[in-house]
């Protein structure tokens, strides 16, 4: 054999082991990769929850835990759904267009019946646990407060159908998460029928 | 044998000693390697007080590892044990209070000396040509140090380990598109859970620190290579003596070292005053909201990272917007990066360079603090302003550099170091 054809015969050899070895390599890696995702164990653990809201009273919330998020549920009163439509224009995201909850659940009051609101309360902006703030005229946030929920870490406000005010750090209204009735008095968190999720 | 034949020229017909270290040169470069980087690294003689904090540094990485190697003998990676299994090290175990006031205590120690070993080079220039490489590799020590900190302060699993890493973590969701796969992924879960803490043992026991002692080594390697700058940043090498020394130069061993011995002195005193006398530091060592257990359903009212973090976590605060804050709180850090690119100047040290780089340098300095003060303070309109002001200076420093550092007018730089001796 010639010496050029040596030369490009070992040139074709190492360049073919090099990429051979890169595909091993990258191929590798994948199930190092993958095994960060959440394993069975965690997502069968993140299965939904029942809840029963016959003893909820009206104007109060109940905090339950789905896939270790504080879920919240809170029976509104008829004022309280009345004063959701006088503040719009000082909302980011008032119709609901670019946050995220069920297609059953973009509408003004952002829930599947008018007074039962169910959202996942965890700030939007930082995953921080806003707190409640469900009485109109707060001494903290002003006398045109029309109740809410307050988020300490960074000052992001939400109303009482979760939609962020505009001027604050948090993107989107809090998130509502899939739920569905079952009767009358029990809200399955975390899964839906489906036809509308 | 002709190489044996030549050490024994060199003197080693002595001792056993001496024919031990000859047997181990032949089959290892012991001598050569004590002679490149101690004996025989030359820096100059008339290094300031502002020289000791890499040493320190180095001090600080080994003091990290020896008690966190204690640490974990005692502690459990679980969301059920690890604050319990802390209280056990502060109260069961033998000394182990004092090994953990050592760990926590050294975090933050890290940090400072880091900072400062960090100013030391924006002031006299030591990331420029040809240290470009050199301080790019102490940027990626730093990141690592971030990482190593944020990992290591959700291990004791109380409110302030939980929430922070909450929100920490969240920062990544605001990367367009694959933002909550990314978040999701880092987690492991739908939310910070046992399986996230458990990764998180794994990554600071181990795989940050191994980077770390690797980045360490390769950021002493790229100096030896380059060789230490100084006060007045004049290369030494250019003038050498005879014997190829150079002429300024003083041998790393037993000069430098006798120097930063006095310096480590000094720094023990001052880690053992805080370990004593004051290992939470009013709050800002070790924050008082994490003396509670973790609680997800219930967030402190008032959310800080440790001192370290907080003047890009008030960069973070100012930005009215999520993904535009996590923007520029990255970009704050990859700007430190680009610093050899962005400064024209071809002067290194302070002391001959023009009134524009003082005064930003003053500048940024004074925006860096009160951006580490705003991050600690509570979200108020008046300290978002001033968030806004300082971190607006804050990029101006970098961005403009270009500008104010290309035709910035410079004293003579004299040829050799300015250097008083002492009789």
């Amino acid at each position: 054999m010639s010496e050029e054809a040596s030369v490009s015969r070992r040139r074709f050899l190492a360049v073919a082991t090099s990429v051979t070895g890169a595909v091993g390599l990258a191929m590798t890696a994948a199930p190092f990769i993958a095994s960060f995702r959440p394993s069975a164990r965690a997502q069968a653990l993140g299965a939904p929850v029942e809840v029963d809201i016959s003893k909820l009273e009206t104007g109060s919330m109940v905090r339950v835990q789905w896939r270790g998020q504080p879920v919240w549920i809170l029976k509104r009163s008829k004022e309280m759904l009345e004063l959701l439509g006088n503040h719009g224009d000082k909302l980011r995201d008032p119709d609901s267009m670019e946050s995220i909850q069920p297609a059953y659940a973009a509408n003004a009051t952002r829930s599947i019946r008018p007074e039962i609101l169910v959202v996942i309360g965890t700030c939007t902006h930082l995953g921080c646990a806003p707190i409640e703030k469900l009485q109109p005229a707060d001494a903290e946030l002003g006398a045109d407060w029309p109740g809410g929920f307050f988020c300490p870490c960074h000052g992001s406000k939400f109303d009482l159908a979760g939609r962020v005010y505009a001027g604050v750090p948090a993107p989107t209204n809090l998130v509502v998460p899939p739920y569905r009735f079952v009767g009358d008095t029990m809200i399955i968190v975390g899964e839906d029928t489906g036809a509308s999720a | 044998m002709s190489a044996a034949g030549t050490k024994a020229a060199g003197g080693s017909q002595g001792g056993r000693f001496a024919r031990f270290i000859d047997w181990v040169d032949e089959r290892f470069p012991l001598t050569a390697m004590m002679k490149e980087h101690v004996t025989e690294y030359y820096a100059a003689k008339s290094f300031n007080a502002w020289y000791v904090f890499g040493v320190l540094a180095l001090l600080v990485l080994i003091l990290q590892v020896v008690t966190g190697i204690y640490l974990t003998m005692s502690y459990k990676p679980s969301a059920e044990d690890a604050f319990a299994s802390v209280e056990y090290i502060m109260r069961d175990v033998d000394w182990g209070w004092l090994i953990r006031y050592m760990h926590s205590t050294g975090a933050s120690a890290f940090f400072i000396v880091v900072y400062l070993h960090m100013f030391r080079a924006l002031m006299y220039g030591s990331y420029k040509s040809p240290r470009e490489l050199l301080w790019v590799i102490g940027m990626l020590i730093y990141v690592a140090l971030m990482a190593q900190a944020f990992t290591g302060y959700l291990l004791p699993w109380g409110q302030m380990s939980y929430w922070g890493a909450q929100v920490i973590v969240s920062l990544f969701g605001a990367v367009p598109v694959i933002g909550d796969a990314i978040v999701e992924w880092i987690r492991g879960d739908y939310f910070i859970s046992d399986i996230t803490l458990n990764r998180f043992f794994a990554l600071h026991v181990i795989a940050v620190p191994l980077a770390l002692m690797i980045l360490a080594v390769v950021h002493i390697l790229a100096l030896h290579t380059t060789g230490s700058l100084n006060p007045d940043g004049i290369e030494i090498k250019k003038t050498k003596g005879p014997d190829g020394i150079p002429l300024d130069g003083v041998a790393f061993h037993p000069f430098h070292t006798a120097k930063d011995l006095v310096a480590i002195i000094i720094f023990a005193i001052a880690f053992c005053a805080v370990v004593f006398f004051a290992p939470e530091m009013g709050g800002y060592f070790l924050e008082h909201a994490n003396f509670e257990p973790a609680n997800m359903l219930k967030t402190p009212p008032h959310i800080a990272p440790v001192w370290y973090f907080t003047p890009f976590y008030a960069i973070l605060r100012a930005v009215p917007s999520k993904g535009w804050g996590a923007f520029l709180m990255a970009m704050a850090i990859v700007m430190l990066f680009l610093l050899p690119w962005l400064d024209r100047c071809k002067v290194k040290s302070i002391r001959y360079r023009g009134w524009s780089y003082k005064i930003a340098l003053t500048t940024f300095t004074v925006s860096f603090l009160a951006l580490g003060f705003l991050g600690m303070q509570p979200v108020t309109p008046v300290f978002v302003y001033a968030a806004r002001l300082f971190g607006v200076l804050y990029f101006a420093f970098f961005l403009l550099m270009p500008l104010y550092t290309a035709r910035e007018r410079t004293k003579p730089v004299p040829d050799r170091v300015v250097y008083h001796g002492h009789h």
